[in-house]
């Protein structure tokens, strides 16, 4: 201890004597961040959505107006590419939720530790490989004579093609660990004693898991939930791969920066999904999902 | 409320990265709309070469600047550099507008332009006019690609011909039967190929749709299909919104609708002529025709940024490119009619010249060259106001729904 030099010894007992200090240098950083890069993003975003852009050179115009929030609750595609965008967020986050929980039960429950851990591997490793990768691998499974074609035909049913449905796809299987992962988590800190009470107490298996588990899980679905909601609801390159000639509000942002280079428009129908993100958010907290997390 | 901050992170970058450009642009518009006699912000012509700056930034179609990444035998990118020096990172775009908004990065020294980009960069001040006297090999471009509408302003040169070629109509030849001549197998709504047809992902299509009801509703009284007058330009939207249900996917990655042809998930379609040949190498029976109705199509042209910090390379380059020899491999490799003069006598299949009417400066003027729509109608009426590229692109998101 005597190789400290005194400089810093006085520094550190001055830090340790004001604890308000100590704990304002600690959090600068990430309030920083916080603060500057996402609040402050969001506002720049927001005051960006004012402006508009010259329509010939392309050069964005600083006058205040409205005219871009005109266009966006004015014209029927914004509201049709809206309320299918939101279709598409909710579709997925059930299809992951049916598909999560079951799997999730029984990791958590059923499965020995060492299958535990195996399968909790399983479920990450798809995310190890590249997002593009996957949705263009289901690009070539839905192609009109891909290996979904293939195993179907002989029952009569076809591949559905490009599409909605091949978006929802696409979408449920990349996004699933990221629903499967709280589920799982939140089953595990279930006691069995309580579903073993609730045997005793004469409830059958349904009634046990609707009075008893589903409760006590709901939290971890929502957190999950929250996950592929959001997630699907910013996604713009799965549908441009498997969606045909749909677009979702992504697209919409993605060809207003890139093809239109109208970066204002863009603003204006990104605060969309913040907006659709709020209203979601409020409602989960009514539920007091929140508190549990 | 860690979960919502998680999931919102991303698209608070999103929100960053619209902020950053948003405010980085000023408020000054310069050379507004003005038809033909629009003036463009004072910029001068690069007055003498230097020494090679060892580095350039290309923005190109797919195609244009091939390095041998594509494919081994296909490659003007590597002799260029040994000769000059310049390193050069190759940059595709898809449409003209995404080249029109990466040319607003700044990030590029040399773009390869088409007719609905050129002119707003010229009018945004993003290029710079080029001295062609600092390009030998200008001499031996054609003459009536020289000083055009798309390429200059008041007779001031904004860049140099590079070629020309049509958007065809493309089809299975396994699945299509009878060959089609004409459009109206995309745009009839009895199409027999409905759900199997592939479409251009860009609001210039609507000159398609344009160009097709120019031919078969002649009392719209169309006559350039990029001066469209509200009635007109109703007519070509409806007709596309028509096509809708017919369409498969629409394309703006050639190499997407490679695979779609490929596979067959699409039978029919718009294509360039190097996605043709692409399909084909890989062994899927394709083949084009320029239909009976004409087709729309580019002029292109290498343009110099005015941000460049590599302007010597970016000379070097304008002239690499448009020399006899590499000007026959790319207009051979993508498929169109080189600028050169002197590049038909370098072209592996000796026809290539011919097939593509390559001096035919008659040939040349049937083809509808994109360019950038204007509220002054293009085509001289000076009693109806046209509508503007913002228009079409708004329109353009209206028609997918």
């Amino acid at each position: 201890m005597t190789s400290v030099s005194s400089p810093r010894r006085t520094l550190s007992a001055f830090l340790y004597r004001t604890p308000k200090l100590r704990l304002g240098i600690l959090l600068s950083a990430p309030l920083a961040w916080l603060g500057f890069a996402y609040l402050g993003a969001l506002a720049a975003l927001f005051i960006t959505a004012f402006w508009h852009t010259d329509a010939f050179t392309g050069q964005v115009v600083t006058e205040w107006s409205l005219d871009n929030f005109a266009t966006l609750f004015g014209d029927a595609v914004y509201r049709t590419i809206t309320i299918r965008t939101v279709g598409i967020a909710a579709l997925v986050t059930v299809v992951d939720a049916v598909i999560a929980f079951p799997m999730a039960f029984y990791m958590a429950k059923f499965a020995s530790p060492r299958a535990q851990r195996l399968l909790v591997i399983a479920v990450m490793t798809p995310l190890w490989a590249s997002y593009l990768v996957k949705a263009y691998a289901w690009r070539t499974m839905l192609s009109g004579n891909g290996v979904l074609h293939w195993l179907l035909n002989p029952f009569g049913l076809d591949s559905p093609g490009y599409g909605l449905s091949a978006t929802v796809i696409t979408l449920s299987y990349l996004w699933l660990p990221y629903m499967i992962l709280p589920i799982y988590a939140g089953l595990e800190r279930l006691p069995n004693s309580l579903v073993d009470a609730s045997g005793d107490l004469g409830a059958k298996s349904f009634r046990t898991f609707r009075s008893v588990v589903l409760p006590l899980t709901f939290p971890a679905i929502v957190a999950g939930s929250i996950f592929t909601f959001s997630l699907s609801l910013g996604d713009y390159i799965a549908v441009k791969i498997v969606g045909g000639t749909n677009q979702m509000l992504g697209n919409v942002v993605y060809d207003n920066i890139g093809a239109a280079n109208n970066l204002p428009f863009a603003a204006t129908v990104a605060t969309v999904p913040v907006v659709i993100m709020l209203v979601y958010l409020a409602a989960v907290r009514r539920t007091g999902a929140l508190d549990n997390l | 409320m860690k979960n919502r901050n998680l999931a919102l992170a991303g698209l608070a970058s999103v929100c960053l990265l619209v902020a950053a450009c948003g405010t980085s642009s000023t408020g000054s518009s310069p050379g507004a709309p003005g038809g033909q006699g629009f003036t463009p912000p004072k910029l001068d012509a690069l007055a003498q070469l230097g020494q090679p700056e060892g580095q350039l930034n290309v923005l190109a179609w797919p195609g244009y600047a091939e390095n041998g990444s594509n494919d081994p035998k296909v490659n003007w990118v590597t002799p260029f550099e040994q000769a000059t020096g310049c390193k050069v990172n190759v940059k595709s775009f898809g449409t003209s507008d995404e080249a029109v908004s990466l040319m607003k990065t700044g990030q590029y020294d040399v773009v390869s332009a088409s007719g609905d980009a050129s002119l707003r960069l010229i009018a945004s001040g993003d290029v710079e006019p080029v001295n062609t006297a600092l390009v030998p090999n200008y001499g031996d471009v054609y003459e009536f690609l020289k000083n055009k509408p798309w390429n200059s302003v008041n007779n001031v040169a904004y860049g140099i011909p590079h070629g020309w070629g049509a958007n065809l109509l493309t089809w299975r030849t396994d699945k299509v039967t009878p060959a089609p001549t004409s459009w109206s197998v995309m745009f009839d709504r009895n199409s027999p190929y409905a759900g199997k047809v592939i479409a251009y992902d860009s609001p210039i299509y609507i000159a398609d749709a344009a160009l097709y009801l120019q031919k078969h509703q002649p009392d719209l009284g169309i006559k350039n299909p990029y001066a469209l007058d509200d009635k007109q330009f109703q007519a070509a939207v409806g007709l596309l919104k028509q096509q809708r249900p017919l369409v498969s996917e629409y394309w703006s990655d050639y190499l997407k609708e490679s695979q779609a042809l490929k596979n067959g998930d699409a039978v029919l379609g718009t294509a360039w002529q190097v996605t043709v040949n692409l399909t084909k190498t890989e062994g899927s029976p394709v083949e084009s025709v320029l239909p009976s109705e004409g087709a729309t199509g580019w002029s292109d042209t290498w343009m110099v940024a005015a941000k460049s910090a590599h302007k010597t390379c970016a000379y070097k380059w304008l002239d690499h490119i448009i020399s006899p020899k590499v000007n026959a491999q790319v207009a051979e490799y993508f498929g169109e009619s080189p600028a050169n003069a002197k590049a038909c006598a370098e072209t592996v299949d000796k026809k290539h010249c011919d097939t593509y009417h390559a001096g035919d400066g008659a040939y040349a003027a049937k083809i509808a060259y994109w360019t950038t729509p204007i509220t002054q109608c293009l085509d001289g009426r000076t009693d109806v106001k046209c509508k503007d590229y913002g228009e079409w692109t708004r329109a353009w998101t209206e028609i997918k729904g």
